[in-house]
């Protein structure tokens, strides 16, 4: 069950990370609210061209894609510009885009960390910079952060994913407060067990396991993460910033 | 209007402290107790307002109302 939030509508939101997974859900569910639904890409012309084609589908005002790697600063910056003169302020950000790769401690290298940090941490943080003096110039201005529940509570083979992610929560709450006079919101999602691709290839003993250390007994889908960054989005939540909120089914309590 | 006199009506209107109260000396940050922010928001309006771009490292410098007025014409195309 999804509500209709009417000052989605029109309303200029980019979500990073949009072509799969928990980003492609949010996306589509802000392109039924009617939004102006922005997303990067990376090179693949044609993958953008279907999913802009997706999400007209789904209902969108308008949908632009934007060819840039959120890791290539001075093409984001020009792409970003060149949009927002174009179509004015982009009021609503999703920054979805994440990469992992697990592994033991003693094996991760330097530039395993480096990459994680660059996607998860910097270019984030890189791009909500950037768009901060747009943000000053926007209405109603909402800005979500895809943390993890690893971020919050560690996580075996994990750990400089976890740290990126713990990273954004310090980042959202710095950003939150920094903005808050201004009525710029930020505020952190923390999904946990989600079913995707990954989850969907586990196996049946692996899946029950994990199954067993959920209190509510299964994994979340990414609805349950779309629906919460549909409210954090509009104003509906206007009162709210700087929050980490979980979607968990209760994991971590 | 001149430059200046342009420059004292933002900030006026921006911090509604009275035109007439502002001077080329007035310091944004002793005299009209703005922040860090605040002065971010005042250098946008003045780039909107003159079509000149100040960079951020710059903003720092510019503690006066003579400060704004003469990096303006200075870089004014």
């Amino acid at each position: 069950m999804t509500p209709t939030y009417s000052d989605l509508e029109n309303k200029i939101v980019l979500v990073t990370g949009a072509s799969r997974g928990i980003g492609n859900t949010i996306a589509k569910a802000l392109a039924s609210q009617k939004a102006h639904v922005v997303f990067n890409y990376r090179g693949d012309e044609t993958k953008a061209a279907a999913l802009k084609e997706e999400l007209e589908a789904c209902g969108a005002s308008k949908v632009s894609a934007l060819n840039f790697d959120i890791t290539d600063y001075d093409k984001m910056k020009e792409s970003i510009d060149a949009f927002i003169k174009e179509n004015g302020n982009i009021s609503g950000l999703v920054n979805n885009a994440g990469i992992s790769k697990d592994q033991l401690v003693m094996r991760v290298k330097s530039e395993d960390i480096d990459s994680i940090l660059d996607v998860n941490l910097k270019a984030t943080m890189m791009l909500t910079n950037h768009l901060s003096r747009n943000f000053l110039r926007a209405k109603d201005v909402s800005v979500v952060n895809m943390s993890s529940i690893v971020g919050l509570m560690g996580n075996v083979s994990q750990s400089v994913y976890a740290a990126s992610k713990a990273g954004l929560i310090g980042y959202t709450k710095s950003f939150a407060k920094e903005l808050a006079s201004r009525k710029i919101r930020c505020n952190a999602v923390c999904p946990g067990f989600i079913s995707t691709q990954m989850t969907d290839e586990l196996s049946d003993k692996a899946r029950e396991e994990y199954q067993k250390s959920i209190p509510m007994g299964d994994f979340g889908s990414s609805e349950d993460v779309a629906n919460l960054t549909l409210f954090l989005l509009s104003q509906a939540s206007r009162y709210i910033t700087g929050e980490v909120i979980k979607v968990d089914g209760g994991l971590y309590i | 209007m001149e430059m200046q006199e342009k420059v004292i009506k933002i900030v006026s209107d921006a911090t509604k402290v009275e035109a007439g109260n502002i001077k080329g000396e007035t310091n944004f940050v002793d005299d009209l107790n703005l922040d860090s922010l605040d002065m971010v928001e005042m250098m946008m309006k003045m780039e909107e307002e003159f079509g000149v771009e100040i960079p951020e490292d710059k903003t720092e410098e510019l503690k006066t109302i003579n400060d704004v007025t003469n990096f303006l014409k200075s870089n004014a195309n």
